[in-house]
């Protein structure tokens, strides 16, 4: 053991610094309150004091930072999605995350691996190339690929999926697809936001949200009232929770997502693997976990409860698609809660209550989204309109009836 | 393995079954302005609680209702829409 972390282990005081202060108790006002210590609204309120020099901020976290979606999620980054609205906007993401562990002066292990979307029937393969002409047409690095392209680049996968499936017949390869690690991308942003002056309030709920004339007068919290004009509600699968503090009626239905780690392996899965068809996705962490995620549970449920049917079914997709893992030991499994919206892209913006501000509608996509939806979301709450990126992601959109249908790019939970 | 009490077939497995969604009564569209038409056709009430919701008996092709509580999973009453008319 190297010497300075025998002494570390040994001394009394702790002379490595934390990553963000612990306030000591919540103030009677704030400019802005942000509801969820998740990565997108830790996020918002780094870029609300850093683009917009407001940091009179609290965000409030119920549970720990990163106790939510954040810290749950098989952390799979990518832009190749199917509307120009989503591409734009998670491809804004994507430039972030390559700068992010600079920026925020933190390694966050983020790691482009390259994305496979395998196809196994022609009906999938041209959804592919759709998404693909769509992609290529806004500059993305995004085609689609032929079963020995796959094979070559991932030896250990078995084609004609045991016969369980019809075989692969093509993929949609992203080669800039990545994967970080989730919970230095909340820390990150935390620091960020804490060094500039905003406030981290852990164990600390909002229990009612005051409305005055249809606008935002203040927060309820189990430590007492705050007095604020500005509330950003970021807090994905507990929306539903939120919205009804405040009366505002929203698609969003929540349900549970599944998944897995396997023991740590050497490396030997540089891609990520995702088949619609199998209702699985599969990549390797830096630590040799093979991470492992399935398609949403198929009914509501606020409630993270893992099952056996998803380790089951989940092992039984892996082995058809890597029989070499026949001996391999799942090490853990966990769920987290997925707000789902009808057509699979969020719901972002101001709202028809002045002040009270929405980032949601994250279902099993929204990890790749923390950067941009905090820089975006920060804009809207400082100019109170909503930033261009967004403006097709509003709620009104479904009263408008203009939905943006990313199905075809976001079913499958990643 | 979670088991849920179809109202023909008694007690069957999970797997056996399909979630409908939430019990919704269509309003007329002709009575409607188009924001309240898009409010029934989208919005959905997924907070926390007890809910009335659609499921399917895959294997008989029962459509029954089931009061069940989102938040534990525990299934209170299920029972046939027609039933559920005449117990009020
Ligand atoms: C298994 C799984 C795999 C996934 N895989 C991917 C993936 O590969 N790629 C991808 O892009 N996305 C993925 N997702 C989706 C992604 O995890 C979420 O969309 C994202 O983490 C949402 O982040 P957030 O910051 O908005 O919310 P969260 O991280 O969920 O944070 C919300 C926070 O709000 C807090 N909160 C709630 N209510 C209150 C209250 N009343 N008062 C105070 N605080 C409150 C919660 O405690 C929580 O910490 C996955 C999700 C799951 C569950």
């Amino acid at each position: 053991m190297p010497h300075r972390l025998l002494k570390f282990a040994l001394s009394k005081k702790h002379p490595e610094p934390r990553m963000f202060r612990a306030p000591a108790g919540l103030k009677s006002e704030y400019d802005a309150v942000i509801i969820g210590g998740g990565g997108h609204g830790l996020a918002a309120a780094y870029y609300l004091a850093k683009d917009h020099g407001i940091t009179n901020v609290a965000v409030l976290e119920k549970g720990y930072l990163g106790g939510g979606g954040t810290g749950r999620n098989t952390a799979i980054v990518r832009s190749n999605y199917l509307t120009p609205e989503g591409v734009r906007f998670y491809q804004g993401s994507v430039e972030l995350f390559q700068d992010l562990s600079r920026e925020l002066n933190l390694n966050l292990f983020y790691s482009e691996r390259g994305h496979f979307t395998l196809a196994h029937s022609p009906a999938s393969l041209r959804t592919q190339r759709w998404r693909a002409e769509v992609n290529k047409h806004l500059g993305i690095n995004s085609r689609v690929v032929t079963p020995a392209f796959i094979k070559e680049t991932v030896p250990e996968i078995d084609l004609s999926v045991g016969g369980q499936q019809a075989p692969i017949c093509g993929a949609l390869y992203h080669p800039p697809g990545a994967i970080a690690r989730h919970d230095a991308v909340a820390w990150g942003y935390a620091r960020g936001a804490d060094r500039r002056g905003v406030e981290i309030h852990q164990q600390t709920a909002v229990t009612d949200i005051e409305i005055r004339d249809g606008a935002v007068a203040g927060v309820h919290t189990d430590k007492g009232f705050i007095k604020t004009r500005k509330v950003l509600s970021a807090v994905a699968g507990w929306t539903t929770h939120i919205t009804k503090m405040v009366g505002l009626r929203t698609p969003l239905v929540i349900h549970p997502l599944q998944a897995l780690v396997t023991e740590p392996l050497k490396p030997w899965l540089n891609s990520i693997v995702v088949s619609a068809s199998l209702h699985l996705y599969v990549s390797q962490s830096s630590r040799g976990e093979l991470v492992a995620g399935a398609s949403l549970d198929p009914y509501e449920l606020i409630s993270m409860r893992s099952t056996l049917d998803f380790a089951e079914g989940m092992s039984a997709g892996l082995l058809d698609l890597f029989p070499c893992l026949g001996d391999i030991k799942v090490l853990r499994q966990w769920a987290g809660l997925c707000d789902m919206t009808p057509d699979f892209s969020p719901i972002m913006g101001t709202t028809p209550i002045s002040g009270f501000y929405i980032d949601a509608g994250w279902g099993t996509w929204g990890f790749k989204a923390t950067p941009i939806s905090g820089k975006t979301m920060a804009f809207t709450v400082a100019e109170d309109r909503d930033h261009e990126l967004i403006t097709a992601f509003n709620l009104s959109r479904f009263n408008r009836l203009e939905l943006v249908g990313e199905k075809g790019a976001a079913s499958v939970g990643h | 393995m979670k088991i849920i009490n179809c109202p023909i077939n008694g007690p069957r497995p999970l797997q056996e079954f399909h979630f409908g969604g939430e019990v919704r009564t269509m309003p007329d569209p002709a009575e409607l302005t188009d924001q309240q038409w898009a409010d029934y056709v989208f919005n959905r009430d997924g907070e926390p609680g007890v809910k009335r919701e659609w499921w399917y008996h895959v294997p008989s092709g029962t459509w029954f209702i089931a009061e069940r509580d989102n938040r534990t999973d525990e299934f209170l009453r299920t029972y046939l829409y027609n039933a559920e008319r005449t117990d009020g």
